[in-house]
């Protein structure tokens, strides 16, 4: 039976050629208007003077440390959360215990809570006046606005995104692989590097993609913790906002391309794992 | 003895899974576990392959008590429902990890290796698909790739959970004939779990029925067809009609008819069921003896040498299934909504504490 026979409305609808240009044209539309605009926006300021002003602004040792230190936040938080996330996802995936949606709640909870709240959390656990901020203060550890705490900030930002991939993959799958890999006698860890990792291998490098994407973006909780120590403590988003509040326009959007050109890799990176996996996908 | 279970209990949660079993199969042995879905049949052969572990009783594996071993150490053949053949790896990898992952000091040559696969895929000949990912196979040859992975670490034991499930009727014949005669070359101990009696009497040597976590009967398929120890056996075994009735002394009345107490380990409060197979059941147009029942005829079906009645009982509304030779069916010219006389030939009594 033909569908259409039944119920032409909703197919006549969706390959009416009109109603599918006035969609496809409305989400150009607010793609053009939302992100390709202010993207193009960002290039064009950040080029207003010249190339050579782009280069100084780009190439000045702050901007330089800024970059330096979002890439040591996002490899070290992106390192963290792989192995955190799949643990938590085999953890979730393989076994039945008691709390279990428990702890998948508290995985989503840094994707609930807003970022400055997050970042207030590690004031208070680690400011002079925190939990351990007078240990803390004694054996000369210095955590609160310096890089341990940006890095700790992004680390928990970040942490549903692996997890997150991970779990209804992993779920989906079942472990029998994994068990016929126990009975033809592989030790635990041959089955997880021969069996378990390829098969979840996609997977979890679109989770670490997501993953790095917003470590590389996070602004709220690392402003809050990070103390805008300039060449320091301060994160390519924040150096953008502090020379943006200097009036130094050209500066604070060079910055911000650079940060856009790596949003920009991430994506193609994305973009090119999907593809494969999809190509793997039809045949695994 | 190849596999000795003692004693073994296993719960999930509040589930008892399998309750107090033993079982033992000696080498060279192919043995059914044969039961309902939820019977514990599954746990059984997962605790034998260590891939669970029992809550109490002990499992030996050659005269050497394993219960805690873990799988690799357990040396068996598994073969999984869904095969489980690892996706990401071609069939020939497949057959070749569980050589692989040996000890080094016990692990074959790279050469040695190549030749045990190219035999072994040569044996479920499925040489020329060396190549391939799982993905590309039927699900007949996935079968046949995972029985050759489980048997490239020459496992004195194969397990077997239900190897013919997800396959086509006409498939699932062939290898099941394939898997009887490739156990009796390679000389193992094989357990395989089914839910399907014809599968199991067609292949095994011994029957083991399981009903909830419990061994019901264990024998030979003739011995367990011809002596069931319980109303659940018989009832699994094959298609049933069931009568009603008082136990009495030697005689039972059922309904009208007296039969012959069988042999039973059930007998207790007096009430009895009475039953019989289709082809048990004598169909005539008069009364075959005082026992007949009148019924009348629902529905007729089935090809070939037989014909399968379906009748409803005049006094009690049944519904009863018969099954005569073609022959006979056309001799008593036999219209739907005619009456007719049923008897059991043979009825098998078991005390009331068993419902279908």
């Amino acid at each position: 039976m033909r569908p259409a026979a039944n119920n032409p409305l909703p197919v006549r609808c969706a390959s009416s050629p009109l109603v599918r240009r006035i969609l496809i044209g409305a989400a150009l539309l607010f793609l053009t208007l939302f992100l390709l605009l202010p993207l193009a926006a960002v290039f064009a300021q950040a080029l207003a003077k010249g190339w050579g002003a782009y280069l100084d602004a780009v190439r000045h040792p702050e901007a330089l440390a800024a970059v330096r230190l979002s890439l040591q936040a996002t490899v070290i938080a992106v390192g963290l959360n792989m192995v955190f996330g799949l643990m938590a996802a085999w953890a979730i995936a393989r076994f039945s215990f008691r709390g279990k949606s428990l702890l998948i709640t508290l995985i989503d909870l840094p994707l609930a809570v807003s970022p400055v709240v997050s970042g207030l959390i590690f004031v208070l656990l680690f400011g002079l006046h925190g939990w351990f901020g007078g240990w803390l203060d004694e054996h000369n550890f210095q955590i609160l606005f310096a890089v341990p705490a940006v890095v700790i900030a992004t680390v928990f930002v970040t942490f549903p995104f692996v997890a997150r991939e991970l779990i209804p993959f992993m779920q989906a799958q079942g472990s029998e692989e994994e068990e016929a890999a126990l009975v033809l006698g592989a030790s635990p860890w041959r089955t997880f590097y021969s069996v378990t990792l390829p098969n979840i291998r996609w997977s979890l490098l679109y989770g670490v993609i997501l993953c790095s994407a917003r470590a590389m973006g996070e602004f709220g909780a690392v402003s809050v913790v990070s103390g805008h120590i300039r060449g320091v403590t301060d994160t390519l988003p924040l150096e953008v906002e502090i020379l943006y509040n200097e009036y130094n326009f050209t500066a604070a959007f060079a910055v911000a391309s650079l940060l856009s050109l790596m949003a920009v890799v991430t994506l193609v990176v994305k973009k090119c794992i999907e593809d494969r996996a999809h190509i793997r996908g039809g045949q695994t | 003895m190849s596999i000795e279970v003692r004693n073994v209990r296993k719960q999930f949660g509040d589930f008892v899974a399998v309750n107090g079993v033993s079982l033992q199969v000696a080498s060279g042995e192919l043995v059914a576990l044969l039961g309902p879905s939820g019977s514990g049949k599954t746990t059984l052969l997962r605790m034998i392959a260590g891939l669970e572990y029992p809550d109490s009783g002990s499992i030996l594996l050659h005269n050497e008590d394993a219960t805690n071993h873990n799988p690799a150490r357990r040396r068996v053949g598994f073969v999984f429902q869904h095969y489980a053949l690892f996706r990401h790896m071609t069939i020939f990898e497949n057959v070749a990890f569980g050589l692989r992952v040996q000890p080094r000091e016990s692990r074959l040559s790279r050469a040695d290796i190549r030749d045990r696969v190219l035999h072994l895929l040569e044996l479920v000949q499925l040489e020329r698909l060396a190549k391939h990912y799982p993905n590309q196979l039927s699900g007949g040859q996935r079968q046949r790739v995972a029985l050759a992975r489980a048997l490239a670490v020459q496992p004195k034991l194969l397990l077997l959970d239900e190897p013919f499930g997800a396959l086509d009727a006409k498939v699932r014949k062939e290898l099941r004939r394939w898997l009887r005669r490739l156990h009796d070359e390679i000389n193992v101990a094989s357990v395989f779990v089914t839910h399907d009696q014809e599968e199991a009497l067609e292949v095994a040597d011994r029957v083991a029925i399981m009903n909830e976590g419990r061994l019901e009967q264990v024998g030979t398929p003739q011995e367990v067809y011809d002596n069931p120890a319980s109303a659940f056996v018989y009832n699994f075994l094959g298609n049933v009609n069931l009568f009603h009735g008082r136990e009495d002394g030697d005689r039972t009345p059922v309904g009208q008819m007296k039969a012959a107490p069988a042999r039973s380990t059930e007998r207790g409060n007096g009430q009895a069921r009475g039953y019989a197979r289709p082809y048990e059941m004598i169909v005539s147009r008069e009364p075959y003896d005082a026992s007949a029942i009148r019924a009348e005829l629902r529905h007729v079906y089935g090809v070939g040498p037989n014909v399968k009645l379906e009748l409803q009982s005049c006094d009690s509304s049944t519904l009863l299934e018969a099954e005569i030779s073609r022959g006979w069916f056309k001799q008593l010219d036999l219209k739907i909504g005619e009456f007719v006389y049923v008897a059991p030939r043979n009825l098998r009594v078991f005390s009331d504490d068993y419902s279908i």
